[in-house]
């Protein structure tokens, strides 16, 4: 039986229903996205584990199939839609800027930043929007200031931004008209930094290319692009979403409260226990044969990973559905595996960390006030609109 | 000539990058990475993943002299 993908529902964070008897049934689901064709669906952490990290399954490949997917048109390029070798010399590119070491560098920075928007808010008075006063605010100046894209340019690129990650609320033509501004506008800062070089992440690439040819020009800028999406998109939505998971476990936030020094393994727990997607996507595909579980996956089908579900796996995780801010799980999958895991994975720990830092310590009596406002029609879940009060 | 292979796994992230990228050289021990073999025929791919990894917990040397992660 093929049954109809995505589950959850973008107004609140629980994972759906239908994931949690996937888990309890053996081998994979076949699933039908809104466009496309059908699918297999992994939930298992066992199974997702062999499609994201075995070269048997490719993400190139959904560029010649009927690709599984939200959007009615297909959108190609990018270095998510890429294998090794191709993936590997990108990657090779950025991963530098994105070490663990490297991103404790900018820790200090993050702080400094994350303490000027408490006192923000502190100013401005109760309620205030946490998403707009905050967490979007903390990620955007960090891979602003690393990528060197000017801070102030944020209204112009989070329409780009929202566009980008929006499922259904643009037609095709829409999608990548909004897809050639945010080009347009990478290329003019890409001319400003040839002409004047400086210490950020562009300037290097910029050099990749020109001095040593190493990515073409089109890469260079959906490299930028990509990297300033991804670099504030998904954190922006977990500080909120993490927020009020700890709002609805008083005990954890208790325990954080009286003792910073547990916020790191948090995180660490968070990450794995909000399922932050609205759906699963981005398919591999077969390239030969390969058992995955009690499933033979033919060559040339596609499979999706559904993380959020494969975090919660009882048969890897022991209590995954219950939150322990003070045994974190290893290993999970929050930021997925392989290739293609997360290359802003340290820097998202960091600002998770610093963000609740700072929230709980300075305005520890911190509380919604309003109404939330849910995100619709997005990759990500998360409240477009949050008032707290303090 | 040989090249080297080590895996810090007291740094190493459990990503999952360097055995997909090059399962000849590294595979996954439960978690953790481990080289398949301590020494190895000259390999770019080992250059990659050790510039790749998150955590530069992949160290190549060539008759004890660090070439990866490259500078």
């Amino acid at each position: 039986m093929t049954v109809a993908y995505p589950f959850n529902q973008t107004d609140g964070l629980d994972l759906h229903e239908a994931y949690f008897e996937a888990l309890t049934t053996p081998g994979m689901l076949r699933i039908q996205m809104p466009h496309g064709e059908p699918a297999w669906l992994a939930t298992r952490y066992a199974d997702a584990r062999i499609v994201l990290g075995d070269r048997r399954f490719s993400r190139a490949l959904a560029a010649e199939h009927d690709e599984p997917r939200m959007r009615a048109g297909k959108v190609t390029g990018g270095i998510l839609s890429m294998d090794p070798p191709d993936h590997t010399r990108l990657r090779t590119l950025v991963a530098k800027a994105f070490t663990v070491r490297r991103v404790e560098e900018l820790r200090p920075r993050a702080r400094e930043i994350t303490k000027g928007l408490v006192k923000d808010m502190i100013d401005a008075g109760p309620p205030v929007d946490l998403v707009d006063m905050f967490a979007l605010s903390l990620p955007v100046a960090v891979i602003c200031e690393l990528l060197g894209v000017p801070v102030e340019d944020r209204p112009r690129f989070r329409v780009w931004s929202d566009n980008a990650l929006s499922t259904s609320r643009l037609t095709t033509a829409e999608f990548e008209a909004s897809r050639e501004e945010m080009r347009d506008y990478m290329r003019g800062l890409i001319a400003d930094h040839r002409a004047h070089p400086r210490d950020d992440l562009m300037t290097a690439l910029i050099e990749a290319r020109d001095e040593q040819d190493r990515l073409s020009e089109l890469e260079l800028v959906d490299l930028c692009a990509g990297i300033l999406v991804a670099g504030h998109e998904t954190t922006a939505s977990q500080i909120p979403n993490f927020m009020l998971t700890l709002l609805d476990h008083p005990e954890a936030m208790d325990k954080l409260k009286a003792d910073p020094s547990l916020i790191a393994g948090a995180v660490e727990e968070l990450l794995p226990f909000v399922p932050l997607g609205a759906g699963a996507g981005f398919p591999r595909y077969a390239t030969e044969d390969v058992q995955v579980g009690d499933v033979l996956v033919k060559a040339g089908e596609p499979v999706i990973v559904a993380i959020g579900a494969a975090n919660r796996d009882g048969l890897r995780f022991s209590d995954p559905n219950t939150l322990h801010v003070e045994n974190p799980p290893e290993q999970h999958l929050g930021f997925g595996h392989g290739v293609h895991h997360c290359l802003g994975a340290a820097l998202a720990r960091m600002e998770l960390q610093e963000a609740l830092g700072v929230l709980l310590a300075e305005l520890p009596g911190i509380h919604v006030a309003g109404d939330i406002v849910w995100k619709s029609q997005m990759l990500v879940r998360g409240p477009m609109t949050m008032p707290v009060g303090w | 000539m040989t090249w080297q292979l080590k895996v810090d796994k007291t740094v190493c992230g459990a990503t999952g990058m360097c055995a997909a990228l090059a399962p000849d050289l590294f595979v996954l021990d439960e978690a953790y990475a481990e080289p398949v073999k301590p020494e190895i025929e000259p390999d770019e791919l080992a250059l990659d993943a050790a510039d790749q990894c998150p955590t530069q917990a992949i160290l190549v040397t060539e008759n004890g002299k660090e070439i990866g992660p490259r500078p």
